[in-house]
């Protein structure tokens, strides 16, 4: 099921202000943060997320303050699209006291209930239960909140994920199984490791709505995602979207991609979601080079203000190595 | 919430009861409570209440809603379990063997027990896992006592009762604990003793052991279903004229060593007996403890008693787990060197 894909999606201003600028942030912080852990300043195992820019950017518009998201290690645009504040994710980023998670959970562990991201997790695959309990409380609330769990192609070869889905859709709960698939299960090839590469297909064989959409376009990824979230709000169940994109970085922020097809490579960077977007924006939405310059110039700020203050911020104080193991501090045996 | 626990010296009401009625009461008396309080588990809603029967009545008296039989996905009972409670929920998950925790594993190990620490205390997991062990006629594959795993992981509590009235008591207290807890459930002391189990809100606190006995010779530490075996030494003993002082730790983490350091500091000896393996075994951590923290005080080397290094042998011709001879073997060298 190939949502249709639309260029004429009326969006006002304010829409594709929001939508340029998370779209830039995304790739600039991911790209500085690239640089930074190449430098060796940044001492983070960072998942890069380029090519999914557009996806996170469309589901950012869908998606109410009270939603809620879990989302993986590969998570900064989800992050951004749920609202999460960027100095807060860099410092994070950074093993800061001032980072979302007091500089506890690194790169890999975001969390800020504040703007329904709930929680990411490292292990692949295993955030769709989690969703799903999300989803059971949303139910049990008679809420019509929607819950998300972003993932990767990788994490639907795991077997919580398969469990997950059944679930869902046994109890018909209220959530939005987004499949940002970028091609690649770490260094493998969908091809590689997956009998059947329709991944939407599988969900569909557990009792919910799937659909496949190109998420390098904007405009099908919006239509596909308002209407799955608007399914769901209704009380239809989950839903499952395979958003088709491509890796266009390697599989963390320092590894090596050569292994990559140059080819496929070369015809997904054609399509990178950001500077496609800016085109869209100065051919058909008449704006101007001052206009989509201002956007650029305020973004770039912005991004190099955030890695700024997450360098200066200071580390968290070795008293906080105790806390926040149990709810409340426990003698430490070691130290007595 | 909180619930107020009954006032010391109050009288309560009670009722002889086996272990999984206690637990069934506490969990019952837990969900007229707190409407937040879910159960999840294969098989746990009525008619057949749980395989253990710990559930029985409980879908019919509060509905399905609140007690979901789930598919056999112990990965996807504890996931949603954890995402509940981040809705604010209390789940309590049922794993029905303890041996199938291990596909649960990640969910517990690197989700619930880490999540208060990786979020910096944003998204804390208090779930209750409530499994089952015991009992050597499931086989190799439905028997392992593998408590030492979740005291090795930082974030989880570990609670394993030796009677009826600390089941209801311990139980009601993780359910409404803001931690993750693991509950551990021994199937022989579940169903053969029954003890008079106060009715309504009843909880004991966690991380706090109870002496069972008196004595000077000897500390016996134990938990779980040694306990009452540990308790049978210890009158064998007396006859002999050793004295042993039992400890039943009821918790395991939080770990009461408080209680213990003090009665070694008088007895001066100690032996950690337990089912599980003793090699790695919770019993090495206590025995560590002991010693580094009281060596002067010894008369003697902490022993342990435990399984032996096998996996839990089916026919009856075979045991792994610690017997009366060898716990009071134990007793005797230590104290009759």
């Amino acid at each position: 099921m190939t949502a249709p894909a639309t260029n004429t999606a009326e969006l006002d201003r304010a829409a594709c202000e929001r939508i340029y600028e998370l779209m830039l942030t995304t790739q600039l912080a991911d790209d500085t943060a690239r640089e930074e852990a190449k430098a060796g300043r940044l001492q983070a195992a960072f998942y890069p997320v380029r090519g999914l820019e557009a996806v996170c950017a469309a589901l950012g518009e869908v998606l109410r303050p009270d939603d809620q998201l879990v989302s993986t290690y590969r998570n900064l645009g989800d992050a951004l699209a749920k609202g999460m504040p960027l100095p807060l994710i860099l410092a994070e980023l950074y093993g800061r006291a001032t980072g979302v998670s007091k500089g506890k959970g690194g790169a890999m562990h975001l969390h800020h209930t504040p703007t329904g991201f709930m929680t990411t997790t490292g292990i692949v695959g295993s955030g769709l239960p989690i969703a799903v309990g999300l989803g059971l409380g949303a139910q049990l609330d008679a809420s019509d909140r929607v819950v998300v769990t972003t993932f990767g192609d990788g994490a639907t070869s795991i077997g919580a994920a398969h469990e997950a889905m059944n679930l869902a859709a046994l109890w018909k709960l209220p959530v939005l199984f987004l499949c940002q698939n970028n091609q690649w299960g770490e260094h493998t090839p969908i091809a590689e490791y997956a009998g059947s590469t329709d991944l939407a297909n599988r969900a569909a064989a557990y009792g919910m709505t799937a659909h496949r959409v190109d998420g390098f376009d904007l405009f099908a990824t919006l239509q596909c995602l308002r209407g799955a979230v608007e399914d769901i709000r209704a009380g239809h169940g989950p839903v499952f979207v395979e958003a088709m994109t491509y890796r266009l970085t390697g599989h963390t922020g320092t590894a090596d991609f050569s292994y990559v097809p140059a080819d496929e490579l070369a015809a997904a960077m054609q399509r990178d979601p950001a500077p496609n977007f800016r085109s869209w924006l100065l051919q058909s939405a008449g704006w101007s080079e001052d206009d989509v310059r201002a956007v650029k110039e305020r973004t770039e700020q912005a991004v190099r203000d955030a890695f700024t203050a997450a360098q200066e911020s200071p580390l968290p104080g070795p008293e906080e190595l105790y806390t926040d193991v149990f709810a409340t501090d426990l003698v430490t045996w070691e130290d007595r | 919430m909180t619930l107020a626990p009954p006032a010391p010296g109050a009288e309560t009401a009670t009722e002889e009861m086996t272990a999984a009625v206690a637990m069934n009461s506490a969990l019952d008396a837990a969900m007229a409570a707190d409407d937040k309080v879910i159960l999840l588990g294969e098989d746990i809603a009525d008619p057949i209440g749980g395989v253990f029967k710990v559930t029985k009545g409980l879908s019919s008296k509060y509905g399905t809603h609140r007690v979901r039989a789930t598919p056999i996905s112990e990965q996807a009972i504890v996931g949603t379990a954890i995402g509940l409670s981040m809705a604010g929920y209390r789940p309590v998950a049922e794993i029905m063997f303890f041996d199938f925790i291990t596909v649960a594993m990640d969910q517990i190990v690197n989700h619930a027990a880490k999540l208060r620490y990786m979020s910096g205390g944003v998204t804390p997991a208090p779930i209750t896992v409530r499994t089952s062990v015991g009992g050597s006629r499931f086989g190799a594959q439905h028997s392992q006592s593998l408590e030492a795993w979740f005291m090795h992981t930082p974030g989880i509590k570990v609670v394993m009762p030796s009677n009826p009235i600390d089941a209801k008591g311990l139980l009601a207290s993780c359910v409404f604990d803001d931690d993750p807890c693991l509950f551990i459930e021994h199937l022989n002391l579940a169903y053969s003793n029954k003890a008079a189990v106060p009715l309504g809100d009843y909880r004991v606190p966690l991380g706090k052991a109870a002496v069972l006995r008196p004595g000077r010779d000897l500390t016996l530490i134990t938990y779980g279903p040694t306990t009452g075996l540990v308790s049978a030494a210890a009158e064998t003993l007396a006859g002999e004229g050793i004295e042993a002082e039992v400890i039943d730790l009821r918790t395991l983490m939080p770990l009461d060593l408080e209680t213990v350091f003090d009665s070694v500091t008088r007895t001066r000896r100690a032996i950690v007996v337990h089912e599980a393996t003793q090699f790695l075994g919770p019993g090495a951590e206590i025995a560590a403890q002991i010693t580094e923290q009281l060596f002067g005080e010894l008369l003697g080397p902490v022993l342990r008693v435990g399984a032996r290094f096998t996996p839990v042998p089916f026919s009856s011709g075979l045991t792994n787990f610690p017997t009366p001879d060898r716990i009071l073997s134990a007793a005797r060298s230590l104290v009759r060197p």
